[in-house]
């Protein structure tokens, strides 16, 4: 599932439960996720080949 | 106030040579309770008659030559989310109400056993979910230096009463910071123990694999004591040489350093500087990943809260308070799949942090972004950017709780408003005496000096 298509029917859910307030919430749970997702240590069923690891900037 | 002397390890000297009472100090902290709590806030139950009959016997048996240790007569008080047979467990929720522990938690019957006494049951953040200790079914517990602040969260109860004078030492939860980040904020020394290494039985969960307890007290000396006793061990005394010169720190930079209010960071370096007159070695270092951390933390520790809570969010959901119900709430929309994804995130973030510790005796860095925030605001101002006030008092905290290792907060500095800054000290996992060791010896070089 896509974070959008996620993102999309938790609000939808989360408002049908009376719950709009968790709407703002849910939006930064999908940037962390999003986050969460794109970090270099999952695995690709593809096979493609690892990333290098993020260095911290410092 | 406290009688002096302020320290547990002091305190023992005195009663063991019978220069002290348990009876008179147990009066001393009750007698602070009774005028000041109601505006601290600090404790939800006062055991009063209980901790007097403790001390009593703990007058007796010492007076009989059967002293059992450092902690022998020492009022200690628990945070509201520890188990004390026959006294209601409250979590700081109505969730909870009508609750009544049936049996000591493990860590409680292990301080019986060395012959604490146990002065009461502290507030905390709504089950252990928040950094401020606003959101409580008994209101807010306030800073004992400025009642219009947090004293932090959620153990703020514990540390509001050690730094008022209520106890000698608190017993809390750290599941992202929550030993820590109070007892920095409120001038303690605050202990996260490795992961598993303190039993968690008999204490309302959190998140399972973030979860751990641990003490906040005065001193570095009287952690160990803590330590040892909570964990079920003899207390031994420091194996440290006192000597600065053989220690290497690993400075944590980068993501560490980058979003501090202006006195905290003036306060850190200036205690970087003091430890390097005094010998000490620092190195700066970095965490590859740190950026990750706030994601990591959040798909663990929601997703295994939600799912303690479900049961209870459903059936009785107006008996949370609005803010710590709508992020439990959030956690049950997290996916298994990205629950996973941390998961892995969780060992690539061990494996630097374990690399990080390979150069170094241990690691430094502030405990929080920020001194203790005004009871009520949602954000702070850093720099130019406005910040939550939530994520930012985890920011620099929760990374250990995901990784397991741990860590120590000590006393660094105060701001110019009299506000106390800490410094963390974070050591290898399992290594938690021996960070111990690292910490006392740091400790008296640290601080506090005023910022400016």
């Amino acid at each position: 599932m896509t974070i959008k298509t996620w993102l999309d029917n938790a609000i939808q859910d989360a408002e049908r439960r009376g719950l709009p307030a968790l709407r703002p919430m849910l939006e930064a749970l999908a940037r962390a996720t999003s986050a969460l997702r794109t970090a270099d240590w999952n695995p690709d069923a593809s096979g493609v080949a690892d990333r290098p690891p993020t260095r911290d900037a410092g | 106030m406290l009688a002096e002397p302020r320290t547990i390890a002091e305190l023992a000297r005195a009663l063991e040579t019978r220069k002290q009472t348990a009876s008179r100090i147990t009066d001393q902290c009750l007698a602070t309770i009774e005028p000041r709590n109601s505006a601290l806030n600090a404790f939800i139950t006062v055991l009063a008659d209980a901790a007097r009959a403790q001390a009593r016997q703990a007058d007796a048996e010492i007076d009989a030559g059967r002293y059992r240790g450092p902690l022998h007569g020492i009022p200690i008080s628990i945070k509201d989310i520890i188990d004390i047979a026959g006294v209601p467990t409250t979590a700081a929720s109505r969730v909870r109400a009508g609750h009544l522990a049936e049996t000591d938690s493990t860590v409680v019957r292990r301080l019986r056993e060395a012959g604490a006494v146990l002065v009461g049951k502290n507030n905390l953040h709504e089950f252990a979910l928040g950094t401020t200790n606003e959101d409580s079914a008994f209101g807010p517990a306030r800073h004992p230096l400025d009642e219009n602040r947090s004293p932090g969260g959620s153990s703020g109860g514990s540390a509001a009463a050690v730094a008022a004078g209520m106890a000698y030492a608190s017993i809390g939860t750290d599941t992202g910071g929550s030993v820590r980040i109070p007892a920095s904020l409120c001038g303690l020394v605050g202990l996260k123990p490795s992961f598993g290494e303190i039993p968690t039985d008999g204490v309302v969960p959190l998140s399972a694999t973030l979860d751990h307890v641990g003490p906040l007290c005065r001193s570095v000396g009287d952690a160990r004591i803590l330590y040892d006793v909570l964990g079920g061990e003899p207390v031994r005394p420091a194996a440290g040489t006192g000597r600065t010169r053989a220690i290497r720190l690993g400075v944590l930079r980068g993501y560490f350093t980058r979003l501090l209010d202006a006195e905290v960071a003036s306060s850190f370096e200036s205690a970087c500087r003091r430890l390097q007159n005094a010998g000490v070695e620092l190195c700066d270092t970095a965490i590859p990943h740190a950026e990750d951390i706030q994601a990591v933390y959040v798909h663990i520790a929601l997703s295994e809260a939600a799912a303690y809570h479900a049961p209870a969010l459903d059936s009785r959901p107006d008996d949370y308070t609005v803010n710590v119900r709508l992020r439990l709430e959030m956690g049950r929309y997290i996916l298994g799949e990205d629950y996973l994804r941390a998961l892995r995130g969780r060992e690539v973030l061990q494996a630097e942090v374990d690399r990080a510790l390979d150069e170094c005796d241990a690691l430094l860095l502030p405990t929080l972004p920020i001194p203790a925030p005004r009871l009520g605001a949602e954000t702070v101002q850093i720099g130019g950017t406005k910040e939550s006030v939530r994520s930012v008092m985890l920011r620099l905290t929760q990374l250990f709780n995901i990784t397991g290792h741990p860590a120590v907060t000590l006393p660094c500095g105060q701001t110019v408003d009299g506000m106390p800054i800490g410094a963390q000290v974070v050591g290898a996992r399992l290594g938690t005496r021996t960070l111990l060791d690292v910490a006392e010896t740091l400790e008296g070089y640290l601080g506090p000096g005023r910022s400016r």
